[in-house]
């Protein structure tokens, strides 16, 4: 289902977020120090996949999200849609491109406006987007919510009648509302219950093969990622670590970050617990990186090069396995 | 087999008043035995804190808790407060979901691990100071003379959370109380924490009770578990058991909400709707308007917990048909 083109392609991407400096720091010359959200990170988005993006909190996850859509513009590379670079649209060709790429947000109590009807909600995106001529709106709604399983009468009730589920299938009406080609979910059911994830889950992968979405599913729930993408990339400090088919990567994984977090996520079967702590230490903060790779304070197979050199994306054997790391491919890591 | 250490019976915890309360816990039972890890899973809004916070005594003025709660042959819900203070915070301990909240950020760390071994403990200053020395140790945070005097503030969240265990084993407690403890933390601290506690349990000889929504933590940690739905526990059992076979609607549909490896983008076996308020519990069953296996008997009538096989219960009328459908698509 997936061809080998590229439908959004981030290209060596860094973002970061000074921090405001007083006037006195100023005038003394202290340091401007900022967040290194992103720290160079390459990837593709295929027409018709769906990515995953994993790590832990701080991974700079959701500044990439936030870059795909160009909600940040980046500080430094480029994000490519088709052949053009996303930041330098505006005008009507930044809204056509905002129609194309759409984004559901995390959590589903603020970002619905709590005084607009749900009916509000849709309409406003159909209308900024000249999707509809305004007869045909009604119509469009009704069927909109047909698409995300809610009942014809949620068209005239406002967001705090619904439950969690229902409003993040809310947040997926609004954005397919204008016919996106990618949809960029960032912690879609994170903020749900384990038994109202399943139903949005299902539903996401129902649209995607109806309408043939690309997504970019972005989350740190593993079981999530492995369960719906066909692709998946391991960020770590602002930088993607691993990425590659989802079963090669979680049956084989080959970066050691990647590693730690597959055996940290807790097994769903409990025969097979173990008692060994898979990642010793913490991230380190990502104002003051670490020098080389900036997975050295915590692996434990790192050598000199790893404190010199940044490792970049290679592959191994396969060759869409890529991984960043300098230890040889095929040396038998063991946790 | 040991007497178990804590017997919870008839536990009912309701908020507000008479003709307008709600019920949170609804008359749940379970023992915990001596070195034992119970878990107790459940959605949000199913009782399972009320149930830990009724257990302590730490529920606000408009709750009402009956009930017993056996601590070692007494009464927890009977006890006088000056009784309650020795027992909460020393035997028993607590350690809560959110550690930046239930730290205080205005005191060094030291002064609140000292303060509860004062508290619990008959050791001098200089005993103390050692003694807080030890205990950073224990939870494996590492410069503990350093660290002790910085504030909570200067702790990562994963470090805060080993400062709130290290405060609640400061009374060398016989019974660990812990409500999600990880839920706040990344899978890779997660990881830690909770092997601290099962190592913790190891060195101490103590029983924990484990509150969490995520079925991987009750896998890879716990040895027993009671699911709440509702206000109700609605299955209990050793784990192996539970997760092999599932008696209960809830169960079942809770277990295959999550993705396994190998049902890779096929569609989950979900639950329809969403769990109840507590001002609006379903008649009979509380899980008959999302349960595929629902009869009029369950819209009436309120099944009560059976033994299913030994050491395993389940309140369900309608288990043979859970058991036969099995863990595929419903």
């Amino acid at each position: 289902m997936t061809d080998l083109q590229a439908l959004l392609s981030v290209q060596n991407v860094a973002k970061a977020f000074p921090f405001p400096r007083s006037l006195i720091q100023r005038l003394r010359g202290a340091p401007a120090q900022a967040v290194h959200a992103l720290n160079g990170v390459s990837l593709d988005v295929m027409r018709g996949e769906t990515l995953g993006i994993v790590g832990e909190s701080g991974c700079g996850k959701s500044t990439l999200a936030r870059c795909l859509v160009r909600l940040h513009d980046c500080d430094g590379g480029r994000v490519l849609f088709g052949d053009t670079d996303i930041a330098t649209l505006s005008g009507p060709a930044r809204r056509a491109f905002n129609a194309r790429v759409q984004m559901i947000f995390q959590d589903p109590y603020s970002s619905l406006n709590p005084r607009m009807r749900v009916r509000q909600i849709l309409a406003e995106a159909l209308s900024v987007h000249q999707m509809r001529p305004a007869d045909q709106i009604p119509d469009r709604i009704a069927e909109l919510l047909n698409l995300v399983r809610l009942p014809p009468d949620a068209a005239e009730k406002y967001p705090h009648e619904f439950s969690g589920g229902q409003r993040q299938r809310i947040g997926i009406a609004r954005a397919l509302a204008v016919e996106p080609q990618v949809l960029v979910a960032d912690e879609l059911v994170s903020a749900l219950d384990v038994s109202v994830q399943a139903q949005v889950v299902n539903l996401l992968l129902q649209l995607q093969d109806q309408l043939q979405l690309t997504v970019v599913f972005v989350a740190h729930d593993l079981r999530l990622v492995r369960h719906i993408s066909h692709r998946v990339a391991v960020m770590y400090l602002g930088k993607v670590v691993e990425v590659g088919p989802t079963e090669a990567l979680f049956s084989a994984p080959r970066h050691p970050y990647t590693q730690a977090l597959l055996a940290a996520a807790p097994e769903m079967d409990p025969n097979r617990r173990t008692r060994r702590v898979a990642a010793k230490g913490e991230l380190p903060s990502p104002v003051n990186l670490p020098q080389g790779c900036l997975f050295n304070t915590r692996c434990p197979h790192a050598f000199e090069r790893c404190f010199k050199e940044r490792p970049v994306l290679s592959a191994g054997a396969n060759g869409d396995h890529l991984s960043a790391c300098h230890l040889p491919t095929g040396q038998p890591h063991v946790l | 087999m040991s007497e178990p250490v804590l017997q919870v019976s008839n536990l009912t915890t309701t908020f507000g008043h008479q003709g307008s309360a709600v019920t949170a816990v609804d008359c749940i039972a379970f023992n915990v035995m001596p070195g034992e890890v119970l878990g107790l899973v459940g959605e949000s809004g199913s009782g399972k804190s009320v149930t830990l916070r009724s257990i302590m005594r730490l529920m606000p003025h408009h709750s009402a808790v009956t009930g017993r709660v056996l601590w070692q042959g007494r009464d927890l819900l009977q006890m006088t407060e000056p009784e309650l203070r020795r027992v909460r915070g020393g035997e028993v301990s607590m350690i809560f979901q959110e550690p930046t909240t239930a730290l205080n950020p205005v005191l060094p760390v030291r002064v609140q691990i000292e303060e509860n071994l004062r508290a619990h403990t008959t050791l001098t200053g200089a005993e103390r100071a050692a003694r807080s020395l030890e205990l950073m140790d224990l939870v494996g945070i590492s410069d503990a003379k350093r660290r002790l005097a910085q504030y909570p503030h200067q702790f990562s969240g994963g470090m805060r959370q080993r400062v709130m265990i290290a405060i609640a084993l400061a009374s060398t407690p016989k019974l660990l109380l812990a409500d999600e403890p990880t839920t706040a933390l990344d899978v890779t601290i997660q990881d830690q924490i909770l092997k601290l506690i099962l190592d913790l349990r190891d060195e101490l000889k103590m029983s924990v009770v484990l509150v969490t929504h995520d079925l991987g933590v009750v896998a890879a940690t716990c040895d027993r578990m009671a699911v709440m739905y509702a206000g109700r526990i609605v299955e209990s059992g050793a784990v192996a058991d539970v997760f092999g076979e599932p008696n209960h609607a809830y169960t079942r549909g809770l277990l295959g909400s999550v993705p396994r490896s190998g049902t890779e983008r096929s569609p989950l076996l979900s639950i329809e709707g969403t769990p109840p308020g507590l001002m609006s519990r379903p008649s009979g069953c509380a899980f008959h308007p999302r349960c595929d296996f629902a009869t009029d008997r369950c819209r009436s009538q309120s099944p009560a917990l059976q033994a299913m096989s030994p050491g395993h219960e389940a309140a369900c009328f309608h288990s043979d048909r859970v058991k036969a459908a099995g863990m595929t698509g419903s």
